[in-house]
């Protein structure tokens, strides 16, 4: 009786209905945060998974004389040419001089449409002009009309007409960035946070040091953009709008968390462990070198991906130091003019055209794929190299 | 004597203390240590400890211990909670070195030697005295490993035969090979408890030290892994110099030739284990052995 009699204690039903309903109102708040994730990924994937495919047209390319001469408009008959990507023919007579051998031949090949044409097929815009829209129908109906994967995305530089619009030079530039990114921020953040937690005494000095690199973490990414502007392309003459100066900024953000989360890595290693090591007579680097570092290596790893793969998303602080720009060809080099895919998408975003739009959101895909890969990378890492001691 | 209210008054009292701590013939007072040292290290005292005191910050955590080691025996340090056993065993390897704020006066000789000297290298200390911890703390390396770590950090080794001999007899010393050895290559945490502390015990006999220190060794243990480590102390006597804090009175009179009893940061007595649990000259000693506090 005093073990069943809950069942009628006004109390104990408070107390159970109040869990219950403490219960739903997280769960509630989970769901929520579940469904703007899903809305946000069905909305970017709907309207960017058709970047992937474009149209293109059968045309047949006369390599003759006028195309010798530079006239490319003659290397197809009028209809296709008013169809055709203009970013095709243009270099036509380039070809033919590199290759003399063209000359008087012909080929029929498939070439990408017009942005507009490619955006009414694919249901993005209603109106096209009627005479190119009269085109474009007799055309698909003689089958010369047909969707095809947009390799070109990934490997093509930006442009202005926009089915010829790819990443290609983006990635790179982003590749670069990060490369110097973490050759930058890697090494100082992991000794730092190494002096900090295993040499340096508790002093005032110290604590100064804790604080400011906490703050540190917290400033508006764009105050970095402003130091990389001032300390290293003003003062330092690093070359504006290139990945030397993308990374070295985005390197200095990184710093603060590298060195967090390192030293959140290295203060998870147990004091035993430590105290072992220094009562068999180990130096402090002996100590660390041997016995923390190998414990707590997964953490640092991860850390150190997860601080690259924010850098990996950040855009405002390159804005200032010129990652910006229009970039047709991926960078040679660290010093040259780079872009980087989150910029890239900026850029896009900020275009008229429909077709840029679709670009755009195809963009945020693939950078987004790149981040959930990452940070996948991380959780992977850890798993594999934790060993429970 | 009775426990005083104010604990500032076994400051003052800390000289009658030190006459109290007469062991045998180990003098602990201050003449023969100076007059006649040679004679004293012939006498076979290990480490000799004068007017050790201790300060967390402001806190003085030991005050004046005097204490003469015997070598080749076994020495008990016992006492309740607080009362600075700990501390005074982590002065012996200078692991107190380590903590922040910690002040030190006094000194320890081992074998006639300062080890407070400034000339003297912790390193090399800590490679003559060994430490066995409370909880088991192998390192995250595989039992081979762990033994083998310190004496090719010492360079006593020159070959991998050489090697896998040394860790061979520090199991076998630790009575621990029969049980590993077909598994060095398994990572030492996961062995028992028990298996784990006398991996610990091997890892501090492989670099064959003078001393051994044993800061409740059998704690975190359970009385089979318990009886096992308590045997084990028994044999490496024979070899090694062991002092062992204990909050286990029964080990302490079973393992140890020798006791003494801490209390708030005065060695209260000194004794062989025997005279000190059956005929204590100290009310307060008899008080803790006979279960009146502590």
């Amino acid at each position: 009786m005093k073990l069943k009699g809950t069942v009628n204690d006004p109390r104990m039903q408070r107390r159970y209905r109040a869990e219950k309903r403490f219960r739903l109102y997280a769960m509630s708040a989970v769901l929520l945060a579940l469904a703007f994730l899903i809305v946000f990924f069905a909305d970017i994937i709907s309207q960017g998974y058709s970047a992937f495919y474009r149209t293109e047209v059968q045309a047949t390319i006369n390599y003759n004389d006028r195309v010798e001469m530079g006239d490319y408009r003659a290397a197809v008959s009028d209809e296709i040419r008013t169809v055709v990507s203009r970013g095709m023919l243009r270099n036509l007579p380039r070809e033919v001089r590199d290759n003399p051998d063209l000359k008087g031949t012909s080929e029929t090949s498939w070439m990408p449409v017009k942005g507009e044409i490619d955006q009414y097929r694919k249901g993005h815009v209603d109106s096209l002009d009627e005479e190119l829209l009269a085109s474009v129908q007799r055309l698909d109906e003689a089958g010369r009309l047909g969707f095809a994967p947009n390799w070109a995305f990934f490997t093509n530089g930006d442009s202005k007409l926009p089915e010829l619009a790819g990443i290609g030079a983006a990635v790179v530039g982003s590749v670069y960035l990060l490369g110097i990114t973490l050759i930058v921020a890697f090494p100082i953040g992991v000794m730092t946070a190494i002096y900090l937690e295993e040499f340096a005494s508790d002093n005032w000095l110290t604590q100064t040091i804790e604080v400011n690199i906490n703050n540190l973490a917290a400033v508006p990414s764009i105050i970095f953009g402003l130091l990389g502007l001032a300390v290293f392309i003003n003062f330092f003459g690093v070359p504006r709008s290139s990945a030397l100066a993308g990374g070295l900024t985005i390197g200095l953000m990184t710093l603060p968390i590298i060195i967090i989360s390192t030293r959140a890595a290295l203060r998870a290693v147990p004091d035993p462990v430590r105290m072992g090591a220094f009562a068999m007579g180990c130096t402090r680097w002996q100590v660390v070198r041997d016995h923390v570092l190998p414990v707590s290596l997964p953490g640092i790893l991860t850390g150190t991906i997860i601080g690259l793969a924010q850098a990996m998303g950040e855009t405002a602080p390159l804005i200032l130091v010129g990652l910006i720009a229009y970039i047709q060809a991926p960078p040679t080099d660290i010093t040259s003019a780079a872009t980087v895919l989150p910029a890239q998408v900026f850029t896009w975003a900020g275009m008229p055209q429909t077709a840029f739009a679709e670009k755009a959101s195809a963009g945020i895909i693939v950078l987004l794929t790149v981040l959930l890969s990452m940070n996948a990378a991380a959780v992977f890492m850890r798993r594999r190299l934790e060993r429970r001691w | 004597m009775t426990i005083k209210g104010e604990s500032g008054m076994y400051r003052g009292d800390a000289a009658e203390y030190a006459g109290n701590v007469a062991l045998g013939n180990h003098q602990a007072s201050d003449e023969t240590v100076e007059t006649n040292p040679a004679a004293e290290a012939a006498q076979a005292s290990k480490l000799r400890v004068q007017d050790l005191s201790l300060w967390y910050g402001d806190t003085q955590a030991l005050f004046d211990v005097n204490l003469d080691i015997p070598e080749r025996e076994v020495t008990a340090l016992i006492g309740p909670s607080g009362c600075g056993k700990s501390s005074f065993l982590r002065c012996i390897n200078r692991m107190n070195d380590l903590v922040p704020n910690v002040t030190i006066r006094g000194d320890i000789s081992l074998d006639a030697e300062s080890i407070y000297d400034p000339s003297v290298d912790v390193v090399q200390l800590r490679s003559h005295v060994g430490m066995v911890f409370q909880k088991p703390n192998p390192f995250p390396k595989s039992v081979y490993e762990n033994i083998a770590y310190a004496p090719r950090l010492h360079g006593l080794v020159s070959s991998r035969a050489e090697l896998d001999d040394l860790v061979e007899k520090s199991l076998k010393r630790a009575g621990l090979w029969r049980e590993v050895s077909d598994r060095l290559d398994a990572p030492g945490t996961a062995l028992s408890g028990g298996q784990q502390q006398r991996l610990c015990i091997a890892r501090a006999i492989a670099v064959d030290p003078d001393v051994i220190l044993m800061d409740e060794p059998a704690s975190a243990l359970d009385p089979l892994a318990t009886a096992t480590i308590e045997e084990l102390i028994d044999e490496l006597k024979a070899h090694y110099t062991i002092v062992i804090v204990t909050h286990n009175l029964q080990q302490a009179a079973r393992v140890s030739g020798y006791t003494a009893f801490f209390h708030m940061g005065y060695v209260i007595e000194y004794n062989d284990t025997t005279t000190l649990f059956t005929t204590p000259y100290e009310q307060k000693t008899e008080d803790y052995i006979t279960g009146r506090y502590g």
